[in-house]
């Protein structure tokens, strides 16, 4: 990498949270203090970012990720120069585009023509430049007939369009695009991701925010993930991704389990059990619940991986158990022990119980364990619904835990549908076709803390 | 001042862009178009002229006919009061251009007095061929570009004042409108100055007011068609200049904090 074309050196930037009180009392503090942070309390302020460092190199592709809130759109801001660090130093060398806000700037009252022409300066063209490149931009967007008509009357495909177009046009030297690719149909998208590659191509820098986490790593040299304004981890698009999709997947698994214990607490207060004696609820669809004589009752329910360890994230494939924790205060002779699995839509999956299956029940006193293991968990990615139960033999239910446990697949391949059959590919004859290089899936479990 | 200066020139281009497209804006959709830029202060005058012959007859000799005299006081006093008014909420209004775009936010300010002066040049020519109808028009209207300068001063040190101080006083826009009107009343505009009184406390009142030397100036110019105000007027130009540097000290001061704010 030669030198860089964006440094970022502990760059902190604290913002305002929100109070009624006026950032500044008085027009004396205004003019004398020009700052909007020098009186603040710490309860009163956010800081967005927190002293992250950087480099992005000339020429180089740069992908910030992180979840909601991490602070990636403002350190793009920082960049682009629209606001300016609280603390910390940043340079960027050169022209600087940014597609924060596509068409940002479009007056709706006046044509696209004349749009094309004031945003162009706005981006920091000449009027000449503009006209130069006016036919390239129009025929970019695509919007030759309308581009005389007024902006108003542009769907806001055509609008976005027509800002993107604009935008990539000033030929920067430095490119920032925040998650604006989700523009207009398929067609566009591939066309704007061409004029990237290009850009790429032609050794001009791009910085760019996603959570396309494929695009980050067909395309980037390079990754920053920011957790909470901090930087969690930089480097190689690979190691960078999967590190964030496990902590993604982490922070999943502890919400699903608090989830899941809320819901078996709400669910203790439901419904008398004489009034839903027998079947579910009928012709309500399915609905999250829990009743039942609990002449034997579920005391816990857990998810637990090929290592006997407890989550809530799998992956496709792995071995999954079902763990019950069974406790029967009086001896009873006639049990059944099922389980069903649903989509999140209330799809049935699979169910199953031990009376299908043949196991005849002989008798059960105090604590007990019951497991299910699934080999090989063949669902796509999603989120999936567990019902548990345990009932008479005719059906009258002593426990049953309806959809208030879940688990999450999460997959790198994106298929549809709910089952995955185990499967594999094969060609031949005039079929010529290469393999995609091996894709494993994540490893979950490992270092999820 | 000097950077606010040069900023505006380096952005000349950007801001005559937004000129022309405010100006082309405005009147877009309606039926009339560009001719409101005419029509408007003719309305305007019409309604001034029924007041001050039907309903308060003035009767002052030196200032007669006296909807030509309110008409040379009156076009100014609208670019100025419109400039105020509208920049006061210009940069709350373009918040996503500051916000998401890298925009040179003091360009809005400038634009809104800019374009306000272009309507006020489009509507000068109809108070001219009225002069002109009434044999008043003389040589003095070629000195026009002094008070226009001044007053163009004065409007884009308080425009920038405004704006910034707005985002973050919002109150400032509903007192404006207060102080405008009063302001208008301050100014000799419906009235002659030179009828009150020497020494009278009004007319060391009125003294202070910059409009009033601008708005003088124009009436000589343009009606009375001989001009000895320039002691005033040299005056109010040095207001303006002190305004544009209070208003361009301020904008700095909170240029980063705006598009936090808006």
């Amino acid at each position: 990498m030669s030198e860089p074309a964006i440094v970022g050196r502990d760059v902190t930037k604290v913002y305002r949270r929100f109070t009624h009180r006026n950032q500044f009392r008085t027009l004396k503090s205004a003019l004398l203090t020009g700052s909007v942070l020098s009186d603040l309390r710490p309860e009163e302020t956010f800081t967005a970012l927190d002293g992250v460092s950087f480099e992005v190199g000339r020429g180089s592709t740069f992908a910030v990720i992180g979840e909601n809130g991490s602070g990636k759109s403002t350190l793009l801001k920082l960049v682009a120069g629209i606001t300016k660090p609280t603390r910390g130093a940043l340079s960027v060398a050169g022209r600087v585009s940014a597609l924060i806000e596509l068409g940002a700037g479009f007056h709706p009252e006046i044509s696209g023509r004349e749009n094309v022409v004031i945003n162009g300066v706005m981006l920091g063209l000449t009027r000449r430049e503009v006209d130069r490149r006016f036919d390239e931009i129009v025929d970019f967007a695509e919007l030759r007939e309308f581009i005389d008509a007024p902006v108003k009357t542009y769907s806001s495909g055509m609008y976005m369009r027509l800002g993107f177009a604009v935008a990539i046009h000033v030929d920067p030297d430095v490119l920032l695009i925040d998650e604006v690719l989700a523009v207009g149909d398929e067609a566009f998208t591939r066309k704007c991701l061409d004029k990237i590659a290009e850009f790429r191509r032609r050794g001009k820098t791009i910085l760019f925010v996603t959570h396309s986490l494929g695009l980050v790593e067909k395309m980037c040299d390079d990754v920053l993930w920011l957790r909470h304004g901090k930087a969690a981890l930089r480097g190689d698009p690979k190691r960078v991704v999967d590190a964030y999709l496990t902590h993604v997947a982490a922070g999943e698994d502890a919400q699903l389990a608090s989830r899941a214990a809320a819901a078996v607490a709400a669910a203790a207060g439901g419904p008398p059990p004489e009034a839903v004696l027998g079947e579910a609820p009928a012709g309500t669809g399915y609905r999250s619940g829990r009743w039942g004589s609990r002449e034997i009752e579920i005391r816990a329910v857990r998810l637990l991986d090929g290592r006997g360890r407890g989550r809530h994230v799998f992956v496709p494939g792995e071995t999954v158990t079902l763990a019950l924790s069974v406790h029967a205060p009086r001896p009873v002779d006639d049990f059944v022990f099922g389980v069903g699995l649903f989509a999140a839509d209330g799809t049935s999956i699979y169910g199953t119980n031990t009376d299908i299956e043949g196991f005849s029940p002989r008798r059960l006193e105090g604590d007990a364990e019951v497991r299910l293991t699934l080999d090989g968990l063949s669902l796509v990615e999603g989120t999936y619904l567990v019902d548990v139960a345990a009932h008479r033999k005719d059906g009258t239910p002593y426990d049953y835990l309806r959809g208030l446990h879940s688990f999450r697949v999460k997959s790198r391949t994106p298929d549809v549908g709910l089952y995955r059959p185990a499967h594999r590919w094969s060609f031949a004859g005039g079929a010529e076709i290469e393999a995609p290089p091996p894709r494993g899936e994540l490893e979950l479990g490992d270092d999820s803390a | 001042m000097i950077a606010a200066l040069r900023a505006l020139v380096r952005y000349r281009a950007l801001v005559q862009s937004l000129v022309s497209r405010e100006l082309k804006a405005r009147y877009r959709g309606s039926v009339l178009g560009f001719l409101w830029s005419f029509v408007n202060p003719l309305l305007l005058l019409l309604t001034y002229t029924l007041v001050f012959t039907v309903i308060l007859p003035n009767r002052q000799p030196d200032i007669q006919p006296f909807f030509l005299f309110l008409f040379c006081g009156i076009l100014p006093w609208t670019w100025f009061q419109a400039s105020l008014a509208e920049s006061s909420g210009v940069i709350i209004a373009g918040g996503n251009l500051i916000k998401k775009v890298l925009f040179p936010a003091e360009v809005l300010p400038a634009v809104t007095v800019l374009a306000n002066l272009v309507h006020f040049l489009l509507a000068l020519p109809i108070l001219v061929a009225f002069l002109a109808l009434q044999g008043r028009l003389s040589w003095t209207a070629l000195l026009l570009p002094l008070p226009i300068l001044v007053q163009l001063v004065l409007s884009l040190g308080l425009a920038l004042f405004l704006s910034a101080l707005t985002v973050h006083f919002r109150d400032i826009q509903s007192i404006l409108t207060h102080v405008l009107h009063l302001w208008f009343f301050a100014t000799p505009v419906i009235y002659s100055y030179a009828a009150i009184g020497e020494g009278t406390l009004l007319r060391r009142a009125l003294r202070l007011n910059p409009m009033t030397h601008v708005i003088v100036t124009y009436q000589q110019m343009l009606f009375h068609g001989h001009v000895d105000h320039w002691r005033g007027l040299f005056l109010a130009f040095l207001v303006g200049v002190v305004a544009f540097a209070a208003g361009a000290f301020l904008f700095d001061r909170l240029r980063d904090t705006l598009p936090e704010e808006v």
